[in-house]
């Protein structure tokens, strides 16, 4: 059952590897640390970024919290309260969930589908920077006290020139377009590793359900980002150059915003969402010891729930006075996405039905799911229905419904997912004690503090909204919220105790430290910079479990780093392929495309002049190398034929 | 307690949304009672008889998708069936209110044929019991959304869409709504206080906004009539029957009858009247009303001219 791939000539093989990781090895030295391409690097890159700008957001949210302990409160003032919650949400959905759940998948995607490199690896690395300068831009602006204030949705025209003074609103979309840049150039990375990088033999429905999440994801962004990039980028030009797309003075409309901002909003939710669907199967699979049941279904699910996305973006504008026809489409579709996500509620019971619990905390995270989404997701059919959704429409009943949709269905798979692929990202096992206590703080102090928030709405209490007057019987339990966010602190604190400590003390990993099936578990934790030697073929799912004895590909050059391309569907050998070289020019390029983008907030101009450095980046990151030209895969041989 | 309530009714619309309140609470309670009784069987049933056939699998998900289904398709239903009993008030017979949403409060005009019994007002709604009325929404700037839980839903006030939405008050009372779409600085104090009454109460209401403005008999009063003309007031604000015309602020004439000022942020009394004309930035940062910069007197002479008798 040895996950570690024994070499048969031990000698042979080792010469191989070692010439292999100097082949593969980042460049030394700080200008390598700039230049790094391996995607377990990057990964780790934005995993980390992400988690500080979640430690960031949820430190606004417990300041908003204090403010909202008792009514009337002066603790933060109406203007800074208002880049509080605007900060808080554009910082959790921006920087935080969607580069996370990318990290994970640039860091996890290519070892599960038995890869050696990343597609795209420099474009990966500047999508990195682009999100790390993006991030930065808007928390320095925050600190200059030029923070958006208009809301993460940022509604027109309270944002548009006539009422959005200074620069707050061009802060906040212009660092729209900095993490939508990064998230088109990851997910198009994303796409083509996992339909052109695959291991051979890996067709698509042997692939892991986690490798299609992250696939279904990244296409939900190729098609629902550039929406908010086009409306954040119109609204820019309404307050720069006085363009008047959102003014309906002159023709505009400020509901088109509404229209372009939640066809990319409610996908968004989405694409938050399903890699920790894909999380989920994972963990239900290794720890309950056997194929997850239902892999079709599952697959069919996170396809349909990707399509069904785009359908219900009208759900979240009900008040705004649409046609009741209309209306009773979108709560239709709405509703009728519940059917995917309860088909793999459903199929994951039935796993836990067939399997074999081990109770380790990401199974206790993967179990808290069912809970806390559960309540989100039944919350989300009540909002789905138009009647309803006019009462608890932007109360603090909607604030509850997406924590726990987004804290119960993203961030405890996540935080389970996290635990759980430590010893692959790091080498170090995190120890469960602490692992337990912080989900045990996470469960309680979460439900404490976003329950009585459903009340809350249903007493009329509105959201985004700095002070509230006593004798509406909302005193109670928002001191009661209160209460649970300090919870929730302290348990994010203790994962990050149980991080250091790791890190610092914890045991080494072994390769496969959970007996997962999986392939990032067929190489050592954490892999090497060439991921796997030999690559591996693949003959069925979970194929660590089901083929302890892989054949192998022989061929590929030790001396050149080459990649093994396989075709879409049944990732049959196709041709070998030289992966790019670190390089500084996607840093570089990054840097000149983030001086253009700060600057036309100030000036149209930047867009002219800040374009030079940007194509003098480009043509640095392209300028012709010694790389060979695609290869026919006449070199690498499956050993089995040799045989 | 419950003025603000979604809960506590007291419109047609409004006990409508509540009952389908109760069916998708009990509908989805029984669902997440349903799953987590299953989830609890599947970990303990499998240590007992080795866990499920795959047909047996089969068939519990494939039973469990087709009850999922169904019971989304009866909650469409029902939601389908209370989306038209909000729609039936529609009728000929209506008082028809028209209200601007403004940062941050809310102008509201009686509308009447003739044009000299229309009553303006601001952050109250009298609404006689039982009468149907048509409430036509426009904004001044940003967008609102005028809400009063206790009559009905959220209907958005977005500028240059003219949106509308019918109420019918069954229960004499006073409410409370609130703007629910986040309008920048002070969207917080955007209140609007609702008054139900009966019908005759309404009419004597009605018939004194048509009033024109305070009276100015004692001298104190005569002088702040005298301020609020010739003085910043005016710029801003109307009192009917004065010089005093401006319309970018709540009309003044009846302040005083009123039972909050700022939109909600205060009760109305002399007290608060003189510390909001003192300086409105302090009560309600932000405000579009500056510290004017009167003197002690003047202010205690415009309190005595709009405060009324109270």
């Amino acid at each position: 059952m040895s996950a570690d791939p024994q070499p048969a000539q031990p000698t042979a093989l080792d010469r191989e590897r070692t010439e292999l990781g100097a082949t593969w090895a980042e460049t030394p030295g700080w200008m390598g640390w700039l230049s790094a391409v391996d995607h377990k690097t990057i990964g780790r890159r934005f995993i980390l970024t992400a988690i500080a700008f979640f430690a960031l957001g949820g430190l606004l949210a417990v300041l908003m919290r204090l403010q909202l302990a008792r009514p009337e409160q002066r603790l933060v003032d109406a203007d800074l309260y208002n880049q509080l919650f605007t900060m808080h949400g554009s910082t959790m959905m921006f920087l935080f969930a969607v580069p996370v759940m990318e990290g994970l998948g640039i860091a996890m995607v290519p070892l599960m589908v038995g890869a050696r490199a990343i597609a795209f690896p420099r474009l990966v690395a500047f999508g990195y920077w682009m999100f790390l300068f993006g991030g930065l831009f808007l928390w320095i602006s925050f600190a200059l006290n030029i923070g958006p204030d208009n809301g993460w949705f940022s509604y027109v025209p309270l944002a548009g020139p006539a009422y959005g003074a200074g620069k707050r609103a061009d802060v906040w979309a212009q660092m729209i377009t900095f993490t939508e840049l990064s998230g088109l150039v990851v997910a198009t990375s994303i796409i083509v590793t996992i339909f052109k990088y695959r291991a051979p033999g890996m067709s698509l429905d042997r692939m892991p359900i986690f490798a299609w999440s992250e696939l279904v994801t990244a296409g939900m962004i190729l098609i629902a980002m550039p929406a908010v990039m086009v409306a954040s980028t119109a609204l820019i030009l309404d307050r720069l150059i006085a363009t008047h797309f959102f003014n309906q003075a002159e023709g505009g409309d400020p509901l088109l915003w509404q229209h372009l901002f939640w066809f990319f909003g409610h996908p968004e939710v989405y694409i938050i969402f399903l890699p920790a669907q894909g999380m989920m199967s994972t963990l239900i699979q290794t720890f309950t010891g056997r194929p997850i049941y239902g892999y079709i279904a599952l697959v069919l699910s996170l396809v349909s729930t990707g399509f069904i996305a785009f359908g219900l973006w009208v759900h979240h504008m009900f008040a705004t006075g649409l046609p009741q026809v209309g209306e009773s489409f979108f709560t239709a579709a709405s509703m009728m996405i519940a059917i995917p996500s309860g088909l793999q509620i459903f199929c994951w019971i039935a796993s836990i039905w067939r399997g074999r619990i081990q109770w380790k905390t990401p199974m206790l995270y993967a179990l808290a799911y069912f809970f806390v989404f559960l309540v989100g997701g039944l919350t989300g059919v009540m909002l789905a229905a138009v009647s309803l959704d006019l009462q608890v429409h932007d109360t603090f009943f909607v604030v509850a419904h997406f924590h726990y949709v987004l804290i119960g269905g993203s961030i405890f798979p996540l935080f389970g997912a996290l635990h759980y692929w430590f010893p692959k990202l790091t080498g170090r096992m995190l120890s469960e004690r602490l692992g337990v206590i912080a989900f045990t703080l996470l469960f309680i102090g979460f439900n404490l503090t976003f329950f009585p928030m459903h009340q809350l709405g249903l007493l009329g209490m509105p959201r985004r909204v700095y002070t509230y007057p006593a004798g509406l019987g909302w005193e109670g339990l928002n001191l009661l919220a209160t209460a649970g966010g300090a919870l929730m602190a302290l348990a994010v604190i203790t994962y990050a105790i149980n991080v250091v400590w790791a890190l610092r003390r914890g045991t080494h990993a072994a390769a496969n430290p959970w007996n997962a099936g999986t392939l990032e578990w067929a190489t050592a934790s954490p892999p090497p910079a060439y991921n796997f030697h030999p690559v591996l073929v693949v003959r069925g799912r979970d194929s660590v479990w089901t083929d302890p004895d892989p054949i192998t590909v022989i061929g590929l050059s030790c001396a050149r780093r080459e990649v093994l391309i396989t075709r879409v569907v049944d990732a049959n050998l196709d041709h070998r392929f030289e992966s790019p070289t670190p390089s500084i020019w996607p840093f570089i390029t990054a840097i000149a495309t983030s001086i253009l983008f700060i600057g036309s907030i100030f000036t149209p101009w930047a867009v002219v002049w800040g374009s030079i450095p940007v194509a003098i980046g480009l043509i640095g990151w392209f300028w012709p190398g010694s790389k060979s030209a695609p290869q026919e895969p006449t070199g690498a041989v499956i050993r089995e034929r040799l045989a | 307690m419950n003025m603000q309530s979604m809960l506590a009714p007291a419109g047609l619309q409004a006990a409508a949304i509540e009952r389908l309140w109760w069916i998708f609470l009990i509908v989805t309670s029984l669902v997440f009672v349903a799953v987590i009784v299953a989830l609890v069987a599947a970990i303990v049933r499998r240590n007992r008889d080795g866990g499920p056939s795959d047909r047996a699998a089969f068939r519990g998900v494939a039973a469990a998708v087709i009850a999922t289904a169904v019971t989304l398709i009866g909650l469409i239903t029902v939601d389908a069936f209370t989306a038209r009993k909000l729609a039936s008030l529609e009728t000929d017979d209506r008082m028809v209110v028209n209200i601007t949403g403004r940062q941050w409060w809310w102008d509201i005009e009686y509308q009447h044929p003739l044009p000299s019994m229309r009553v303006r007002t601001a952050n109250e709604l009298r609404l006689p019991v039982g009468r149907v009325v048509q409430i036509n929404l426009q904004s001044a700037d940003v967008i609102h959304s005028f809400w009063v839980p206790a009559l009905h839903g959220k209907r958005d006030v977005i500028p240059g869409h003219a949106n509308e939405i019918w109420l019918k008050a069954d229960t004499p009372g006073r409410y409370r709504g609130q703007c629910a779409e986040f309008c920048g600085l002070q969207h917080a104090h955007m209140a609007l206080t609702v008054i139900v009454e009966p019908q005759d109460k309404f009419a004597e209401w009605i018939a004194a906004q048509r009033q024109l403005g305070p009276s100015d008999a004692s001298e104190q009063a005569a002088r702040g009539r005298q301020i609020v003309e010739r003085g910043p007031c005016s710029t801003c604000h109307t009192v009917r029957g004065t010089d005093a015309g401006g319309r970018v602020g709540p009309d003044l004439t009846h302040v005083s009858a009123r039972q909050t000022i700022a939109a909600g942020t205060l009760p109305t009394s002399r007290e608060n009247l003189r510390k909001w004309i003192d300086n409105p930035q302090h009560v309600k940062p932000g405000v579009r009303m500056p510290a004017l910069g009167l003197s002690r007197d003047d202010i205690d002479a415009v309190v005595a001219y709009l405060g009324g008798t109270q």
